[in-house]
């Protein structure tokens, strides 16, 4: 036996092929993580954004405006209006006597205008008799998304984008409107046309839904469920639960064995428990086909505006079958057999699932679902305007058209360009708003765009790359927010943010694609050219057959398949021949005994080199040649090298991890498993050896650090900018960061780090920081504030105006003006003090006058200057005079804080740990080693031993057998330097093998007894400083309303003393303090109140009684006073009883 | 040889820690022994030998005093060792890229050229004096190049003052400084001219005014006049001879410490210890990481024997930071030794107003430090 075994594989070692063994070890791919950047070369960081917005404006608002046509009028029968053709321009200016045309990003984010192109379509109409074609006509400008092939900035070199004033690094994927950079983020949701089968273990219900979506149509969904052990059907259309037969019944399939084949098939389990619906469909008297739509017909819900004649009831069943339920399911020429099979699918689901509860899906597998982009949200948007854009069209021309006798012939050209700008507004009002509210679709959603965050890099790449769902944050669900095992690679696992919308809002990882819609017709006669029979030539029996595998594409049952391991490679071989889009998936299901193949758009997938016969077909050669730049990222996916896998796929794929696990069977090898972790996670040195936890904490934090942002950083003028005067690129670096230029953009400084105690100042995560190191530049961060007005022209004719610093009566000008030059604007490097005036505007005493109609130059003048209101000096840093769209001047100034680190201020290692600092250590207080180096910070070793951050220690070493070897070492997840090789650099550079070093305290100049884990570690500073939150007043202002303090510290408030504090007093009985605390020193008030009637008077007189006979005073809080008045204004009396104490 | 190491010397540097690093509460006495101080005995004991001097710095052993007094050198050199640094600057223009704070940060960290012996301290309410105060002007303008090259990609061929370096900065001499024959030999300038401080592109320009002034470095890092001054204890390597070290792994026992520090016979593979190599020994302690060589060696450390490193990056040469120091500390004593007299005095008195008292000695504290130490108090330590 063993022998044999042996004879069996002997001839492989004899013949070499090809100068090579078949036993030779398998030479590795090696530098096959060479193909991610191969990928992000071509497909950028935020590709699903861009693609999805590409597709939209290429090929989706085509589809849109051929669906909408056609404009007829009602009042002129011969008169027809058509759009021929639709296309959006390139992103031009507004203004009309500009110069140039074309505009950057750059411009209208500083001129707070919109990044939009015009909309042109062409038309064909009717004028008179003639048939007239005008092509060009614009019917709206469109948000341009950044880095979208009709942004300027597309496919230019970054000499060109220099130029521009736009950053090389900028992933783009954003909108620029009214100046603020718009994010429409992607929102997760259930996959449509699909059936998902669910349970309900308490009440015992199993049910089959099915979302359907088409094309321009509305979205319903249709259940197939159980109810009393019996089957139904329920749509939002029909008014009670429809039994299933009945359903079938009405859809044409009146025999019952017909019935039974097509849902409980042969098997007998199914057979028994359907037998039930079979006896409810007789006890209800229908039998037939008519009887079916009749008994539906009474229940579909009848909404007809339209008055005409009024329609059978059965008719009335029959259009809603065919159009409403399951309108995905096509009914051609009244064909009802595919829509009657899906039923019956959806039956037998239902059916499958009473039998065994593992057949139920799971709605948190993310094959089943779809990630809608900015494409899809713009494509519905703009369907919306545009079918509005037509009725008022159609309005008009009616209008127009109406009137009997026109001086000249009527041309819909003119009544077409005085249509408004609704389409334009639309655009605008909704990503600026952020609310999609189409009535239309039945769409009300708000909070779907945000503002790009950039307060840092990170920041806004993470917010690119973030998903959203639509799940609602409050309901106490674990399953949407767990971690699914099939995200693997396709959505971070480390990125999400903590608290309520933890694990509901996620991150892509790195080489996920979003696929856009592919066309279904050619996919489907590909299906059957590959020997699909078609489902209409079936019966149940076939269908349920023991060998049958029932093929679906986009979710509609298709046809029929013997042999669907042979279909199924033959459609992949194809595929990766590049016969049809790459993005076109197909899995067999085997529980279902399904083929599903889908060309739908949204779904996650991510490219994977693939193996044939146990070899990887990416060879060193191919690495080579793209290492050459010979050969693209697309060169391999048209080799049929590397494929795109959705997550259906990737679930029926045996997928190697690595190349030494490739075993026979296996059909995909990884291209790199650190891919699996995000943009953001993917800063993280050895996060494989922290703690999970911390690095989703380093995730939320890693978007808080100060750093650089953009290349054009100094050329912004954002309403918040924080900036490190000197960044540093880790010494520890990943993959990652090399690909997103993280270290050409980084947020934080390599400090030096002692882990010891120090002073007593470090616990709780505080950290101890040089002195010297500060005075050097360690942690210096600027804050740039933008300080924005308008000098407006008012309707009544009068303008805002600046004025140049005034004088007092000594002819002095008074300091707070000091700054002011002759234009009314504070000089550029200026320093600003608080109280100072920058902008010297002045404004009308009359603007809102409309009445007024005097001389402009007449009206009088009152100041309204911008005053500096930090407590800290600025400097101005920047002065922009512009003009916005509608022609208002724009003034922006931007002012200048530069910041060194104090006492409080937050800082954080890229491990979770963040901490504040405790003190400020001269130099030659903080130990040193025998090289004389002094650390930049001292870390608290009290940190380490809960919170498991090993990634942090294996960073140190790293970082400074870098440092001793000057070169850069990399961290990267499930790889990077070796522990053991930092460990041999610091042996020969004659340093300890774990990195501690022998420390001498700088206080005594002994030896400190402990050897100290001592080298760099990457530091952030986090945006969090003491400056912009310390706060205190002791007297201050008052609320108007309840006379107490304000709240907050930007109005100077006062620090609450809450109900818990309250209760403490109470509970300690120190009563005098409280009284003083809740009314003496908030909101005293001394009333009169009338001890006959217990009224409020005033004066010592009681308006009530008409006597001051019985008054008396009393203190008490001004909102108690204000409540009783509240209250007598609801005819409630409150009466104030006095008593001696 | 090595036998004749007094334990007591020795800090024991093991595997995890670090044993006896403080001597005694009095250092050098021991219980039973007669250690009291003797200014002989202390002659002997004391040496600083310079092991190594270059331009920017200096090595050094200083033997025979306590931790605490060879910290206290260390922290003077770096923290109250006066130098003249750039602490106001007055932007007439500054179109570079970078912001006027932050530059005015970057101009001072310059270290500059001038003895601060030359100039007096300026407190904040001083008025600006030529005793006082140094005036740098710093006036640069980018221009394009006329005969460039079509296609350079360097900076320098392409522009005309690219980059302002610490070299462009121009002394202005104020009042009586033009007279001073020192800054006649030797104009006050950075030390290093290659500095860069900002780089421009055409049409940029720099035009500042730059006030230096006398300062030390406990107020700000950039008045400290070394890079680095620090001081290691020497190592000690003991061999046991009960555990000799296997003939076979005499090689790998040497790699466990800095080169040369121990010697194996090519012959017989016997280890012993190199004792002039010895104070380049790092102390990895790597030998501890094998179990092989479990108790061979025993590593300690000097207590009183400090090698020192001190790296100049100011005005000062390298050897004359330390001597600087020393009359420091005197001058601090000194003035310690007035106001405890000044309070014996008083408390022979009587009941005297303490807030004069105080006040008498700060004053003593202030005349100390500014005033012109005598060249004499160095010989001391060069015994």
């Amino acid at each position: 036996m063993n022998l044999d075994a042996d004879n069996v594989w002997e001839h492989l070692d004899q013949p070499p092929l090809q100068g090579k063994g078949l036993t030779d070890p398998i030479k590795s791919v090696e530098d096959k993580w060479l193909l991610l950047p191969a990928f992000l070369k071509v497909k950028g960081l935020v590709k699903q954004h861009i693609d999805s917005f590409n597709y939209f404006v290429d090929v989706d608002i085509k589809n849109i405006v051929k669906a909408n046509e056609k404009v007829t009028s009602d009042v002129d029968p011969r008169f027809w209006l058509k759009y021929v053709d639709i296309q959006v321009g390139s992103p031009t200016r507004t203004d009309v006597d500009a110069m140039k045309g074309t505009v950057t990003p750059h411009e209208c984010r500083l001129r707070d205008t919109t990044y939009s192109a015009p909309i042109f379509v062409t038309i064909q109409y009717t004028r008179g008799k003639n048939v007239v074609r005008r092509p060009n006509v614009n019917i709206g400008r469109l948000p341009i998304m950044l880095r979208s092939n009709k942004c300027v900035l597309n496919g230019k070199n970054e000499e060109t984008l220099a130029r521009m004033i736009e950053c090389p690094l900028d992933p783009g994927g954003y909108f620029v409107v009214k100046g603020t950079e718009k994010v429409i983020l992607v929102q997760e949701q259930l996959s449509k046309n699909r059936i998902i089968v669910e349970t309900d273990p308490v009440k015992g219900i199993v049910s089959a839904s099915c979302t359907s979506s088409t094309h321009g149509g509305l979205k319903s969904k249709t259940y197939v469920t159980t109810k009393k052990d019996k089957i139904y059907l329920r749509h939002n259309s029909i008014h009670e639960d429809v039994p299933i037969v009945i359903v079938l019944k009405a859809l044409g399939i009146q025999s019952d064995k017909e019935i039974l084949l097509l849902t409980a098939g042969n098997n007998e389990a199914y057979k028994s428990s359907f037998s039930r619906n079979l006896e409810e469909a007789a006890k209800l008297g229908v039998f037939t086909r008519r009887q079916a739509l009749e008994y539906i017909g009474a229940k579909v819900k009848v909404n007809r505006r339209l008055v005409g004649p009024r329609r059978p009831v059965w008719e009335e069943a029959m259009e809603a079958l065919a159009t409403i339920v399951l309108a995905h399911v096509p009914v051609n020429n009244m064909d009802f057999r595919p829509k009657a099979i899906f039923v019956g699918t959806m039956t037998r689901r239902v059916l499958m699932a009473l039998d065994d509860e593992k057949l139920v899906d799971d709605r948190d597998y993310v094959g089943n679902k779809r990630l809608e982009l900015a494409g899809q949200l713009l494509a519905l948007l703009f369907e919306d305007l545009f079918k509005t854009f037509n009725t008022n069209l159609k309005a008009a021309i009616d209008k127009v058209l109406k009137k009997p006798s026109r001086t000249s012939e009527f041309d819909a050209f003119n009544t077409m360009q005085f249509q408004g700008d609704h389409i334009t507004s639309g655009f605008v009002r909704a990503i600026s708003t952020g609310n999609w509210s189409l009535k239309r679709f039945k769409m009300e959603r708000a909070g779907v765009t945000h503002v790009l965050s950039r307060l840092s890099f990170i920041s806004a790449l993470g917010m690119m790359t973030r998903i959203s769902s639509q799940f609602e944050k409050t309901r106490k669900v674990s399953g949407p927010r767990a971690l699914q095992p099939s995200q693997w690679g396709m959505l971070c696992p480390s990125d999400t943010p903590e608290g309520e919308a933890c694990g509901l809002v996620k991150n892509l990882a790195l080489m996920t694609h979003i696929t856009t819609d592919v066309e279904e017709e050619p996919i489907t006669r590909l299906v059957f050219a590959l020997g699909v029979e078609d489902i209409c030539l079936a019966t149940g029996a076939e269908i349920y057959g023991p060998h049958t595998f029932v093929v679906n594409v986009n979710g509609t049952i298709v046809g029929l398949t013997r042999y669907p391991t042979r279909f199924v490679g033959n459609f992949r071989k194809l595929r990766r021949a590049g016969r049809f889009s790459e993005f076109v998936s197909i899995y067999i299901n085997h529980h279902h005994r399904t083929v599903h193949i889908a060309s739908d758009g949204g779904r996650i997938c991510r490219p994977m080199i693939i193996v044939e016969n146990g070899r990887p077909k990416v060879t060193s050669d191919h690495i080579l040649q793209l290492k050459n730049g010979a050969i693209s990222f697309d060169d391999f996916l048209r080799k049929g090298l590397v494929e795109y896998l959705d997550v259906n796929e990737e679930n029926d794929s045996y997928i190697a991890l690595y190349e030494s696990m490739i075993v026979p069977t296996t059909t995909h090898l990884e291209i790199e498993p650190f891919t699996l972790l995000g943009a953001v996670a993917g800063l993280i040195p050895y996060p494989h050896h922290n703690q999970s936890p911390r690095n989703t904490y380093q995730c939320a934090m890693g978007k808080q650090a100060i750093g650089a942002i953009a290349y054009n950083q100094l050329n912004r003028i954002d309403t918040l900018l924080y900036l490190l005067v000197y960044p540093q690129k880790p010494m520890v670096k990943t993959k990652t960061i090399e690909l997103i230029g993280y270290d050409r953009l980084p947020a934080g400084q390599n400090a030096t780090v002692a882990v010891m105690s120090y002073s007593g100042y470090d616990i709780e995560d505080a950290l101890i920081l040089n002195k010297a190191s500060l005075d050097r530049g360690y942690g210096r961060c600027q804050v740039f504030r933008k300080n924005a007005t308008m000098i407006r022209k008012y309707p009544n004719g009068t303008f805002d105006r600046l004025a140049d610093a005034p004088l007092d009566e000594n002819g002095q000008i008074n300091k707070k003006y000091d700054i002011i030059q002759l234009d009314g604007l504070a000089g550029v490097g200026e320093r600003v003090d608080p109280g100072d005036v920058y902008v010297n505007k002045q404004t009308p005493s009359n603007a809102n006058d409309n009445t007024f109609s005097g001389q402009a130059a007449t009206v009088a003048y009152k100041n309204t200057p911008m005053t500096y209101k930090s407590p800290i000096a600025g400097y101005v840093d920047k002065v922009m005079l512009t003009e916005t769209e509608n022609e208002q001047t724009l003034i922006k100034v931007l002012i200048r804080q530069t910041r060194r680190p104090e006492l409080g201020d937050k800082f954080s290692s890229r491990h979770g740990q963040k901490g504040v600092c405790g003190l400020i250590v001269n130099q030659e207080d903080m130990p040193f080693n025998d090289q004389g180096i002094n650390p930049d910070t001292i870390m608290n070793p009290h940190g380490f031993p809960s919170r498991m951050t090993v990634g942090k220690m294996i960073e140190l070493l790293a970082g400074k057998a870098g440092v001793l070897s000057g070169k850069l070492q990399y961290g990267t997840a499930f790889g990077g330097s070796k522990v053991e090789d930092m460990s041999k650099i610091l042996i020969d550079h004659g340093f300890n093998y774990a990195g501690k070093d022998m420390l001498t305290s700088g206080i005594t100049g002994e030896p400190l007894e402990a050897y100290v884990f001592f080298g760099p570690i990457y530091y952030q500073k986090l945006k969090h400083m003491v400056m912009d939150k310390m706060h205190a007043r002791a007297r201050g202002p008052r609320a108007t309303l309840t006379r107490q303090p304000t709240e907050g510290r930007s109005r100077d408030g006062g620090l609450r003393l809450g109900e818990m504090e309250r209760d403490c007093l109470i509970g300690y009985g120190a009563t005098q303090l409280l009284l003083e605390r809740l009314m003496i020193s908030s909101d005293k008030f001394e009333v009169n109140a009338c001890q006959e009637c217990g009224l409020m008077g005033y004066n010592g007189w009681c308006p009530y009684c008409k006597s001051s006979k019985r008054m008396a005073q009393l203190t008490i809080p001004y909102a108690a006073k204000l409540l009783f008045q509240e209250l007598m204004a609801m005819n409630v009396v409150p009466r104030l009883i006095l008593d001696d104490a | 040889m090595p036998s004749a190491v007094d334990r007591r010397r020795l800090v024991g540097v093991h595997p995890e820690r670090v044993s006896d690093v403080s001597s005694t509460d009095f250092p050098g006495h021991y219980p039973g022994e007669d250690n009291s101080w003797d200014l002989e005995k202390f002659r002997k004991n004391l040496r600083v030998d310079i092991t190594r001097l270059s331009n920017r710095s200096i090595e050094f052993d200083l033997v025979g005093v306590d931790a605490s007094i060879a910290n206290a050198f260390r922290r003077i050199m770096i923290a109250e060792v006066p130098t003249i640094c750039i602490e106001h600057v007055y932007v007439w223009n500054n179109t570079s890229v970078m912001q006027d704070e932050v530059f005015a940060h970057r101009l001072g960290l310059v270290p500059l050229n001038v003895d601060p012996e030359l100039f007096e301290m300026k407190t904040p309410t001083d008025s600006a004096t030529d005793r006082n105060t140094l005036v740098f002007k710093l006036d640069v303008t980018c221009t394009r190049k006329q005969k460039a090259p079509p296609d350079p990609t360097d900076d320098n061929v392409l522009y005309d003052h690219s980059s302002v370096t610490a070299g462009d900065l121009v002394w202005v001499p104020q009042g009586e400084q033009v007279e001073l024959p020192v800054f006649i030999a030797k104009p006050p300038a950075p030390t290093n001219p290659n500095i860069v401080l900002v780089k421009l592109r055409p049409g940029q320009e720099v035009s500042m005014e730059l006030h230096a002034i006398k300062g030390v470095g406990k107020d700000h890092a950039k008045w400290t006049p070394v890079a680095t001054a620090s001081y290691r204890l020497l190592p000690s390597v003991t061999l046991d001879p009960s555990k000799p070290v296997p003939p076979h792994r005499a090689d790998k026992f040497a790699k466990c410490f800095s080169p040369g520090v121990i010697e194996v016979d090519s012959t017989t593979k016997a280890v012993r210890v190199n004792e002039q190599a010895l104070r380049g020994e790092s102390m990895s302690r790597e030998v501890f990481r094998h179990p092989e060589f479990e108790g061979c060696a025993k590593l300690g450390r000097f207590r009183d024997h400090f090698l020192f490193n001190v790296e100049s990056e100011g005005p000062y040469t390298p050897e004359r930071i330390f001597p600087t120091s020393i009359r420091i500390m005197r001058e601090k004593i000194a003035v310690l030794r007035k106001a405890a007299q000044a309070l014996l005095a008083d408390s022979d008195d009587g009941a005297m107003d303490a807030t004069s008292e105080r006040v008498s000695v700060e004053q003593g504290i202030n005349v100390a430090s500014t005033s012109e130490g005598t060249s004499g108090d160095v010989v001391m330590m060069e015994t």
